[in-house]
């Protein structure tokens, strides 16, 4: 504002610099709108951020249509896309609600921004649930896709889709609270390092798209009881053998969740 | 709210301790923010001032003591409170990849009757800012994070250190920013070093260290018995029979050679003293001149004058 502004006859001051335009008046938008908002603010950050749309798109893309030129005895399935595709999209949900909300979370939380935002009407619980629902907008965005590309690699899924959606709900739940553990924590940077390091680590041995019962024998026991393998066993269940609701798999997810959580609920730092 | 006292305190302090480990933060601290004004805790870094105004914001619990704002409790009743409440955090709380008017129209979605981003966002020189957070100077990180606190028409507003890093236009729009906030009936409360900026802008000035209160009041009741009659004249003279007229507890001194300096006692008597003197003594005083020490000096002699940093 120059000086010549600054002086100028109070009757040219107007909107918020006339007398009363910074008034108080305190309120907040309604519960869901301020939710809304913010899963929306999540969702875009996340589709304009390239680093995670390599995590979150280009490589379960990748990883979808090059595992269709592996030999069948990898996945012990024929033809290896039906197998592919539940593993694929059990990556996926790592991907989104384990790596991308750790980072983000660990960001957002070394910066401050998870303090500002609990300070607004949108509070603490509104910021876990908005993110939650971000997280479930993404998956969908991702499900969507890599269902059309596995279609395209001619994909015929077994099974029922709501028994599949229970089953990414719950893997979500578990790996949510396993990134928000993670981004609560540990700096931000030991966030990014171990989330992307445990993402590798369960591509090629956590049982996602390779089932653990194709792993070698003394890894087998232990990688079904990850919370990977179950998500990953429990969509081929359902999406590749045709299952109704995969119990066992569910069993371990919520262990998992609750587990998770726990530690989370105790552990989690806001800055 | 009941009226009388409740109604004109927005924030209560009252003998709050806080320990970080072995290391006592705040030391049974105590103190009031009267509605519609500007309080400044003024302190050097590391009395406690940002622990003070995260556990107004309900961020941090105190080890003891109460803290009520709009006499409700701070954590207890949150979900309350934050719609009324504006917060500039000290290290902006911004998303590093955000852009200035995204991030205010964002923020302007939770609230019921938000500023207009626009004119808000133009009056605090952010319209033309188009680089992300991380990329934008001190200043305009500050002015965003300003407009942020104020976007939600909050009646209190935290403002942790809000000129830090701001260049001296970009601070001379922030304080005429809280100034009308404070005329408009926003109840604000800054914390700074800068005592420039608490004598400018603070109806109530809290001095802290050490996690204490060492003083408190208006810049005028801290500057009070403070007060320094200066005047030039021949070097070298006598003093004895000025001491002799002065009030009690003043004193003179030549501060360098023909500059003389007269700290303490009324004013008046020192001025009525230091004129009889001259007139008995045929010395003609140059440039007399009364006033008070500035908060500063204040602040100075109350901290210390070693440097924390």
């Amino acid at each position: 504002m120059s000086a010549q502004d600054m002086s100028a006859q109070d009757t040219r001051r107007q909107g918020i610099h006339a007398a009363g335009g910074l008034a108080p008046r305190p309120g907040a938008a309604s519960r869901w709108r301020v939710i809304a908002t913010q899963a929306l603010n999540e969702v875009g950050m996340a589709l304009r951020n390239g680093e995670q749309l390599l995590l979150t798109l280009v490589i379960p893309v990748v990883v979808l249509i090059g595992m269709t030129h592996l030999p069948n005895d990898v996945v012990g399935h024929s033809p290896v896309i039906d197998a592919a595709a539940p593993g694929v999209i059990a990556l996926a949900i790592i991907s989104t609600a384990f790596t991308g909300q750790a980072i983000s979370t660990g960001f957002e939380r070394r910066y401050g921004v998870l303090r500002l935002l609990g300070s607004t009407p949108l509070g603490r619980s509104g910021l876990l649930v908005a993110k939650t629902f971000g997280v479930l907008l993404i998956e969908a965005v991702q499900i969507a896709l890599l269902s059309v590309v596995a279609l395209v690699l001619g994909w015929q899924s077994a099974g029922s889709w709501l028994a599949a959606l229970v089953v990414v709900v719950f893997g979500t739940a578990a790996f949510s609270s396993l990134g928000l553990l993670l981004a609560g924590t540990l700096r931000a940077e030991g966030t990014l390092a171990v989330a992307n390091g445990v993402y590798l680590l369960l591509l090629a041995l956590g049982g996602v798209v390779v089932p653990a019962s194709r792993l070698p024998g003394f890894l087998a026991p232990v990688v079904s009881l990850l919370p990977s393998s179950a998500l990953g066993d429990g969509l081929r269940d359902v999406l590749l053998h045709g299952q109704g609701l995969p119990l066992h798999s569910l069993a371990i997810l919520t262990a998992w969740t609750l587990l998770a959580g726990a530690l989370t609920a105790r552990t989690f730092r806001w800055s | 709210m009941t009226p009388s006292q409740t109604s004109t305190a927005a924030v209560t302090v009252d003998d709050v301790v806080v320990d970080y480990g072995t290391q006592r933060a705040i030391d049974h601290l105590s103190f009031s923010v009267r509605a519609g004004a500007v309080t400044a805790l003024l302190g050097p870094n590391g009395a406690g001032k940002t622990t003070m105004i995260e556990i107004c914001e309900g961020y941090r619990r105190p080890d003891s003591g109460a803290v009520r704002v709009w006499d409700l409790n701070p954590v207890a009743d949150a979900k309350a409170l934050r719609p009324r409440v504006g917060v500039m955090l000290q290290d902006g709380g911004i998303y590093s990849s955000a852009r200035a008017l995204p991030m205010l129209r964002h923020l302007a979605r939770f609230y019921a009757h938000p500023l207009p981003v626009d004119e808000l966002a133009e009056r605090l020189g952010l319209t033309s800012v188009r680089a992300t957070y991380r990329r934008m100077s001190g200043g305009e990180k500050q002015r965003l994070a300003l407009a942020c606190a104020v976007i939600g028409r909050p009646d209190l507003v935290f403002l942790d250190e809000p000129s830090a890093g701001m260049d001296p236009q970009t601070r001379l729009a922030a304080w005429d920013l809280i100034e009308q906030l404070r005329v408009d009936g926003v109840t604000v409360v800054l914390t700074t070093h800068l005592m420039d900026e608490a004598e400018r802008l603070a109806d109530h000035v809290v001095i802290m260290d050490h996690g204490r209160v060492v003083a408190s009041g208006t810049v005028f009741e801290l500057t009070e018995g403070h007060e320094v009659v200066t005047f030039r004249a021949d070097p070298g003279l006598d003093l004895l029979p000025l001491i002799v007229m002065l009030p009690e507890l003043a004193r003179a001194i030549e501060t360098t050679p023909g500059q003389y300096r007269i700290e303490g006692g009324p004013e008046a008597d020192v001025i009525g003293a230091v004129g009889r003197w001259c007139s008995e003594h045929g010395v003609l005083p140059l440039n007399l001149d009364n006033g008070r020490r500035s908060l500063e000096d204040v602040f100075l002699d109350l901290t210390g004058r070693d440097l924390r940093t």
